[in-house]
């Protein structure tokens, strides 16, 4: 299967460079014997202000992608470039080049995203400051966030165990935004929720990212959720692109194969059975 | 003092839950009275009883009595007294060694977390080797060059407790190091010994803790050891360890000297080890509960069975039929309704559904029927029936296995990694069917033949992970089924599986019941798998049944009730119906 060349051009500003461009990406995880190539010649374009759905199963690299482009992975071979500049190749405790967008990430699992140790009001003063972390100079910032995430702005002084998953959730998406973020990359972080409250965490990114202008990146196993908050999306199978386009052309008329069988998959869509040939 | 700065901190770190947890675990209430009394003694013992303990007296040699409590020793001094005073310096000769131990140990195996991969091994494998040689040896090894003394007794003995600590921390802390809110912290840009401070080491400090006061039994013991053998505490100070020395050679002619710096060594030692044992219990949430109550299934008053005529289940006239009859029933745990006064029942070949949000008692109500509840829950109704077999009580085992198939919800913890598949998947077979090896072999074959397991034969052979998610769960469908139960309990079976695999589980679960008639109970979140796979669909929250409808009235979204309709448009394909109509 050949990866078609990269999707978003057209809402590409030709002055800007796009703020995610991803080329030829080749990511090898584990050493010698046990090496594998999870991800395989991926390429990437996400515009600025653009919401771009990654879709896959288990097993696609998707989430290694994800990790790519926070720095944890290093690329075999291939690129990485954030706002034009290139990734550098340090992972995680290198200086950022000057003029680097900005990238956030949201973990999949609420329940272990957050210290247990420490408040909301901690946790989200760590974002702005990562240094110091002190709470008393950040309390209005820290109310702004939690009421952007629509969380009740007294509760910053409440300890995670005390938020069920939807709320946890929110307070990872406030901490994200304290860092104030050119993108933001959402990690399957509806996948562990229930439905209902999987619906308002989908309301709220929406929400956010036409208040705030943001970029999104968001993962998911599920394509329904992707088709609801995304522009375009990219479906990956064993760390390969077998599509990619605007979210609807994908939806109405599925190139490759695989991502038809994915849209048959899902039992809420229409002419779904379980009878018939199995 | 080291142990009860560690119950502070514990204490203050766990605020007013800390004052219940007391009250909940008598052990560190009685570790924590022992050494407290201990401290008491330590601090007043050599400032009211220096004279009977140091005065040489003529009363030499007495027998425990009126006067002297424990008898006297060759110099006429009491012995009890000297045993009281020699309290302080034993206790901050302890103290001392176990704090030694827990800051170097716990820097070290900090430290090889921060370093850098190889010098992180090279340490590492010094720790090992460290906590692998006796740590007794090491401490004699240490005192004799240092020369005897009690300042060398309390270096030897803490750095020999140091590796221990370290490899602790170094495995916990590094278990807590994988965790997403240290990777976020790494990415937000937080030094990396502000992250250790920060993040890693609070969410240690519990097992640490625990250590620490075992350690300081352990130190107890060790350093009375050193002096004993006389590498320790010189005279005229002395300590425990040296009062048995000195009793040592009229062991014979006055035993009774060994008698107090014994009992004190005693009661010190399970003070600490009571305490470290309560602290454990405190620190572990799941033991922070108390005893659990056991499963227990109680009949209700017998009057309340008349009820069942009313058919709140719906079912109407010729229920008697039904496979399994589940009426009233309720299930508490710790005075928490878990579910409440559930009815319904299953016909035989039909398919129900039970489908609500976490929380909503769905997976309690099936571990109910299959009498599988965990600890601490208590299941009562007015019937609850697999046929002509009461579930409520004491089922038997033989016919509970038989009858009922289990599917678990995530294939890869079903399975016993370590067992190959044809043991597992043959068990019920053979040990409750009293099935030949080979005739049970033959019948799960025949079964993961007929669910289209590929190469049947060779899966027998092999371990649970060498076969995908979705396999196992076919796998162990198709063991559920060889027994030809009356009913198939299937709680969250496809839930963690790839939504391409869970169609072709679903559409394989749906083929078979429907070929062997099987009745099933189907538990789910996902309210379209429900709607696709159910003939009855119970609607749940908090406990209660709110709604009862169709698998066919959900594939055509209707839905009456208002929690049916929300659940309904919150999949995210049915809302994007409704943006983009």
């Amino acid at each position: 299967m050949t990866a078609p060349t990269s999707a978003g051009t057209a809402t590409t500003d030709a002055a800007a460079p796009p703020l995610v461009h991803v080329e030829d990406l080749v990511v090898v995880l584990g050493h010698g014997r046990s090496a594998r190539t999870v991800l395989d010649h991926v390429d990437l374009t996400v515009a600025r202000g653009a919401a771009h759905g990654l879709v896959g199963e288990s097993g696609s690299g998707k989430s290694t992608l994800a990790k790519a482009l926070v720095g944890v992975h290093r690329p075999a071979s291939g690129q990485i470039r954030l706002g034009g500049i290139p990734l550098p190749h340090r992972g995680l405790r290198g200086r950022r080049p000057d003029g680097l967008p900005r990238v956030q990430l949201v973990p999949q699992d609420p329940w272990s995203s957050l210290d247990p140790r420490r408040t909301v009001a901690e946790t989200i003063a760590e974002a702005l400051d990562p240094r110091r972390a002190r709470v008393a100079p950040a309390r209005g910032r820290i109310r702004t966030l939690l009421e952007q995430v629509r969380l009740d702005p007294d509760a910053a002084d409440r300890y995670p165990h005390q938020f069920s998953g939807g709320q946890r959730q929110r307070i990872a998406v406030a901490r994200a935004l304290a860092a104030d973020p050119d993108l933001l990359v959402a990690d399957e972080i509806t996948s562990a929720l229930d439905l209902t409250t999987q619906a308002g965490i989908l309301d709220l990114l929406a929400d956010l990212r036409a208040r705030l202008g943001l970029t999104m990146l968001f993962i998911s196993h599920d394509l329904a959720v992707v088709r609801e908050v995304s522009d375009e999306v990219t479906v990956l199978l064993h760390g390969r692109v077998v599509e990619q386009g605007p979210t609807e052309d994908v939806f109405a008329r599925p190139s490759a194969d695989y991502t038809r069988r994915l849209l048959a998959a899902d039992p809420g869509a229409p002419g779904f059975t379980l009878d018939g040939a199995g | 003092m080291a142990v009860d700065t560690a119950l502070l901190a514990e204490a203050a770190l766990r605020g007013p839950s800390a004052r219940k947890a007391w009250r909940r675990s008598p052990s560190l209430l009685a570790g924590g009275t022992v050494l407290l009394t201990l401290v008491v003694v330590g601090v007043l013992a050599p400032v009211l009883l220096s004279g009977p303990a140091g005065t040489l007296t003529g009363d030499a040699n007495l027998r425990p009595g009126g006067a002297h409590w424990l008898g006297t020793d060759p110099f006429g001094r009491d012995a009890l007294a000297r045993a009281l005073v020699a309290t302080r310096l034993t206790l901050l000769m302890a103290a001392g060694a176990t704090a030694l131990s827990f800051v170097a140990g716990v820097a070290v195996g900090a430290g090889a977390l921060l370093a850098p991969p190889r010098v992180r091994q090279v340490l590492l494998r010094v720790v090992d080797a460290a906590v692998a040689f006796p740590s007794l040896v090491l401490a004699l090894v240490i005192a004799a060059v240092l020369g005897a003394g009690a300042g060398s007794a309390v270096v030897a003995i803490g750095l020999a407790g140091v590796p221990g600590f370290a490899r602790l921390t170094y495995n916990l802390t590094q278990g807590v190091a994988t965790r997403d809110f240290v990777t976020t912290a790494h990415l937000l840009g937080v030094p990396g010994p502000r992250v250790l401070a920060r993040h890693v080491l609070p969410n240690v400090s519990g097992p640490l803790l625990v250590l620490l006061t075992s350690s300081f039994a352990l130190s107890l013991l060790e350093i009375s050891g050193l002096s004993f053998v006389g590498l320790g505490v010189q005279s005229p100070q002395y300590d425990w360890g040296r009062l048995l020395n000195e009793a040592l050679p009229s062991i014979y002619t006055s035993p009774w000297l060994v008698l107090a710096p014994s009992l004190m060594l005693v009661l010190a030692g399970a003070g600490a080890m009571l305490a470290g044992d309560g602290l454990a219990r405190l620190v572990d949430p799941r033991q922070a509960h108390g005893a659990p109550a056991g499963t227990r299934s109680t009949r209700r008053a017998a009057a309340a069975v008349t009820d069942v005529a009313d058919g709140a289940d719906g079912a109407g006239a010729g229920s008697d039929d039904a496979v399994l009859v589940v009426d009233g029933l309720v299930v508490e745990a710790a005075g928490r309704r878990l579910v409440d006064d559930v009815s319904f029942r299953v016909r035989p070949g039909e398919v129900v559904g039970l489908v609500g949000e976490s929380g909503s008692g769905k997976s309690t109500i099936a571990m109910a029927v299959a009498g599988l509840l965990a600890d601490g829950l208590v299941a009562d109704a007015r019937e609850l029936r697999l046929r002509d077999m009461d579930l409520l009580g004491r089922p038997p085992a033989r016919r509970l296995a038989t009858e009922i198939g289990i599917v678990f919800q995530d294939p890869s913890a079903t399975f016993n990694p370590a067992l190959r598949l044809g043991s597992q998947l043959t068990e019920v077979l053979r040990v409750h069917l009293r099935r030949s090896r080979t005739a049970s072999r033959d019948a799960v074959v025949a079964a993961l033949t007929e669910i289209k397991v590929t190469e049947p034969r060779r899966r027998l052979r092999q371990h649970p992970h060498e076969l995908s998610g979705g396999m196992l769960q076919r796998a162990s469908i198709a063991a559920a089924l060889s027994t030809e139960p009356a009913l198939l309990v299937a709680d969250e079976p496809t839930t963690a599986l790839d939504v391409t695999v869970q169609a072709e589980v679903l559409r394989q679960l749906r083929r078979l019941q429907r070929e062997h008639g099987t009745a099933v109970l189907f538990i789910s979140h996902d309210i379209g798998v429900v709607g696709a796979l159910c003939d009855t669909v119970l609607v749940l929250r908090d406990g209660r049944v709110v709604d009862r409808t169709t698998g066919a009235a959900l594939r055509a979204g209707a839905a009456d009730h208002p929690w049916t309709a929300a659940l309904l448009a919150a999949r995210p394909g049915a809302r994007h119906e409704e943006a983009t109509p």
